[in-house]
């Protein structure tokens, strides 16, 4: 094992010595490794599991606290864990989000809001032979929380890792000859700049034992951003699928050998036998090619596909599918299997229920620690989350810019929006309880709101009646718990956009996404999905103008399935005040 | 490049060298990007195994424009013909062209119309000392598919020695010198791959993985390429005849198990054990007691762990010399003494 810890002792001992022998460039070298190594050291968290069992490392990526490691250390560690810094101190921390396909985290540590953070570096600009540093806590040595250094270099890139044996996946990763061993999961792996590039999980261990064997892996840090607001939702988080499978051809190009007719590529053309030109913008030759792409990107994200189909090249932007079901990421304890209770004579006894037993505490074993009284509140069990508390922080930020339109609750009755599209014809949205209807012209649509399952008005837009009713039931603050509302994360608007954030409000069948940009807080358009499997009815505001002390969206466009629909501008704005309820 | 040149000749310290890829790529005259020229070189393969521990891959050089490989001999080549994967992606079989099992080296070519290859030129390797900077490329762990690059570790040459294999330590027959280096090169599939230096320069060839039986730790070891060259190009030239190894014609054969009366079990693996298989009727050994399914356990005091073993021990006999054996039959041991007959000669 090379560690920098002992390097630096030799260098110290041998530089009287030596020192007039040695090129300036290595003495430059060796500066340079030191100030690195001291740069980042601060950043570097070494996590204790609970009743001291266990543990692993973790990397602080921003001054209030949010820190980096794997999902395979949290899951041991239990939701709130204990995590010592290079400063001695021990703080408390807690779980935030889970990403357990790939085996990232996001954990809190608390008490400060200036925690020293690693930058993020670039791992897209990585090359192979480049200088890679682990820090974290192998065998849990660091018991002073002093992180240990190790050093090697990148000994390959996008490498694919298949599942081992669950669904943690490893796509795209870097491959280091920088010693990895159990505890330094979790750790970051800096480049020569002292930049955040990856965090260290797996190696190749085979039939030497758990160790370091010279093949270890960190998941990509430019992973880890697509996933970052996603994590910080506090949700259990799904990769993507893009509901095809592929083969590579005699010749070496990907071709489709399979594909989902409900996955939005089909609905977009692709098709069995089309050949894979690139996907996400990297061109594809090989099946690895293209588990990697999509193993870096979360469920739901827009990414560009090219696929050609008798020497005609075509670019869609399909929306990928979960990789999961919802069971499959938060799988349920199973219960413990009930002990056979025999009777005196050996005789399982009749008739007579089993008395459940109290669980008694393995002596020895690690003890539940309880949540520190002072952060208790900070951890909120949900069904789908790892944490709904840093969901419901994360939608009260983003709800802001919705609530900043205006006070929409005392007039929740009939709404009547008037104006013209782009066409000139004179538009008007009637949205009422059980009915919403649409005038453009001389044309009339009607869409009442027991029969979303058959019908989509106006045809061509995929369901723009019941987004007009999402839209009014999302101002007049209609999604109340989380089953309805909540905090997704981030992706780029439509695929290739400004990064926006997005809220997920259900009702019934249909879900909408709503994106908020991030420079200014602002709602700049919702995509609906009448049904699931669906295509969406996309919905993009240019304008809020005010209408009686309320900001409503002035000028809008509507597309559905790659095609724009039309541009309407709202002129006339008659919101009728909440009826009394009746009994 | 020049700062490599002054690291090269500061040999006291790996901290020294470590230096080097922080300082930009290492390249000289010739090789540009070492890395990109090695890996442009370097041809998965795939062929039998794939039980147990038994992986079904590993890694070779090309060594001629045509598409000979050079590769270590191992099981993955047990099979009529082998998978061949080149770094662009392309997949060819190739074929066992010849193989020199003591020490270690199979030379395989791609079939079909090949021609234009990039390739090693054998010529240009050059040997290292102690200390030298090394990367070592290899397709370990069958991490790479197609067209991805094969892993590079990077490490120095900790020593350049023999593999002790006198006590049966290491499970090799190549006695040369070789490169042992502190970088875990030698992983499942590695071996075949390259070690070389950091200005691209072909220095061995990764080898097996090999276990120290009496210490359970693993040696990363290459074979050096100044003497690995001359084999494989009489390979690839078709004059290759396996000669005797020097050492074993110096080493006595004045007596063999026979000249006691003794069969033993047929020598098919590389350490078969030392079992009796009959004992000729009114030999040494008959009068001395020993039957068939004995195992000689010590010659003389010195552990015998093969057939092979065995018949080298009495190879040193003389005439009149006492002969002990040790044998284990079922759960007993026991002790036979006889006389070393002289031999007409």
């Amino acid at each position: 094992m090379r560690s920098i810890v002992l390097t630096i002792a030799s260098l110290i001992a041998l530089i009287p010595s030596v020192a007039t022998a040695l090129d300036p460039v290595v003495i430059e070298a060796q500066q340079r490794r030191i100030a690195v190594v001291k740069k980042v050291a601060p950043s570097v968290v070494c996590i204790f599991g609970k009743g001291g069992q266990g543990g692993g490392s973790g990397v602080l990526i921003s001054p209030d606290g949010y820190a980096l490691t794997n999902f395979h250390v949290t899951r041991g560690a239990g939701d709130f864990m204990k995590c010592g810094l290079n400063d001695g101190v021990l703080y408390d921390a807690v779980i935030v989000g889970i990403d357990p396909t790939g085996d990232v985290a996001v954990i809190r540590l608390l008490g400060r809001e200036d925690f020293p953070v690693a930058p993020l570096g670039d791992s897209d600009k990585l090359k192979v032979g480049d200088w890679a540093y682990a820090m974290g806590n192998p065998f849990l040595l660091a018991t002073d929380f002093q992180a240990t250094v190790t050093y090697g270099i990148v000994s390959g890139l996008h490498r694919y890792q298949y599942p081992a044996g669950t669904i943690l996946e490893y796509t795209d990763c870097i491959q280091i000859d920088t010693s990895i061993n159990p505890g330094n999961s979790g750790g970051p792996l800096f480049n020569d700049n002292g930049e955040l590039v990856g965090i260290n999980g797996r190696g190749s261990f085979e039939k030497r034992g758990r160790v370091n064997s010279g093949a270890g892996y960190a998941i990509s840090i430019n992973q880890i951003k697509y996933f970052m607001d996603h994590l910080k939702s506090g949700r259990v988080v799904d990769h993507a699928t893009l509901g095809a499978t592929v083969t590579t051809g005699e010749d070496g190009s990907v071709i489709v050998d399979g594909i989902l007719s409900m996955s939005e590529a089909f609905r977009r053309g692709v098709r069995q036998d089309d050949e894979l030109v690139s996907f996400a913008g990297r061109p594809m030759r090989s099946v690895n090619q293209f588990k990697n792409v999509l193993g870096i990107y979360p469920k739901g994200w827009k990414v560009p596909l090219v696929y050609r189909r008798e020497g005609e090249t075509v670019t869609v932007y399909p929306r990928l599918r979960g990789l999961h079901r919802k069971s499959e990421l938060t799988p349920k304890k199973k219960p413990a299997p009930k002990p056979k209770q025999p009777g005196p004579d050996g005789k399982k006894p009749e008739g007579k229920k089993p008395t459940p037993k109290l669980p008694i505490p393995v002596p020895g074993g690690p003890k539940p620690t309880p949540p520190p009284a002072k952060y208790k509140h900070m951890f909120v069990k949900k069904d789908g989350f790892a944490n709904y508390y840093f969901n419901k922080v994360e939608l009260d930020r983003v709800m802001k810019s919705v609530t900043a339109l205006g006070d929409f609750s005392s007039v929740a009755g009939t709404w009547q929006l008037k104006g013209t599209v782009n066409t000139g014809d004179p538009f008007e949205f009637t949205l009422a309880q059980a009915a919403m209807g649409l005038t453009i012209g001389d044309r009339a649509f009607i869409q009442q709101v027991e029969d979303i399952q058959l019908e989509k008005e106006p045809p061509g837009t995929s369901g723009l009646l019941v987004a007009a009713r999402q839209l009014k039931l999302m101002l007049t603050g209609g999604f109340k718990v989380a089953s309805e509302i909540y905090y997704l994360g981030s992706e780029p608007l439509d695929g290739t956009g400004e990064v926006v954030d997005v809220v997920i409000t259900v009702e019934g069948a249909t879900q909408c996404r709503w994106y908020f940009s991030k420079d200014k807080p602002a709602l700049v358009g919702f995509d609906t999905q009448v049904l699931e499997d669906s295509d969406d009815c996309e919905v993009r505001f240019q304008e809020f103008k005010e209408f009686e002390g309320r900001k409503l969206p002035s000028l809008f466009l509507v597309r559905s399935a790659g095609r724009d629909f039309l541009t309407f501008r709202l002129e006339n704005v008659v919101l009728n005040p909440t009826p009394k309820a009746t009994e | 490049m020049s700062q490599y040149t002054v690291i090269q000749r500061l040999l006291f310290s790996p901290l020294v060298a470590l230096a080097i890829v922080s300082c930009g790529n290492p390249a000289s005259a010739q090789v540009q990007d070492p890395l990109a020229y090695a890996q442009a070189r370097i041809v998965k393969i795939f062929g039998a195994g794939g039980m147990k521990n038994l992986h079904a891959y590993s890694t070779g050089f090309l060594v001629s424009p045509e598409g000979h490989v050079a590769t270590i001999w191992s099981h993955v080549l047990d099979s009529d013909e082998v998978t061949a994967v080149l770094s662009d992606g392309r997949k060819f079989t190739a074929n066992v062209v010849g193989a020199e099992p003591r020490m270690d080296v199979a030379v395989i070519k791609l079939t079909g119309d090949v021609k234009d290859l990039p390739f090693f030129e054998l010529n240009d390797a050059k040997s290292a000392s102690v200390g030298a900077r090394i990367l070592g490329l290899s397709n370990m762990f069958k991490v790479a598919t197609g067209d991805e690059p094969v892993s590079v570790l990077h490490g120095v040459i900790a020593a350049k020695t023999k593999l002790t294999t006198r006590r049966g330590a290491f499970q090799t027959p190549y006695e040369g010198d070789v490169y042992i280096v502190d970088a875990i090169t030698n992983n499942p599939g590695a071996g075949g791959g390259v070690l070389m230096s950091l200005d691209g320069k072909l220095l061995g060839m990764i080898g097996k993985e090999l276990r120290n039986a009496a210490s359970n730790t693993w040696v990363n070891y290459a074979l050096p390429m100044t003497d690995l060259r001359d084999v494989i190009d009489q390979i690839i030239a078709g004059v290759y005849v396996a000669e005797k190894k020097p050492d074993e014609e110096l080493a006595p054969e004045r007596y063999n198990s026979l000249d006691f009366g003794v069969v033993m079990v047929p020598d098919v693996l590389f350490r078969t054990p030392a079992f009796v298989d009959r004992i000729l009727p009114g030999s040494l050994a008959a009068k001395s007691g020993l039957v068939s399914g004995d195992l000689v356990l010590f010659v003389n005091g010195e552990l015998v762990q093969s057939c092979r073993n065995l018949q080298s021990e009495l190879g040193k006999l003389e005439g009149q010399d006492d002969l002990k054996l040790v044998v284990r039959r079922g759960k007993n041991l026991i002790e036979f003494e006889m006389r070393v007959p002289n031999k007409a000669n």
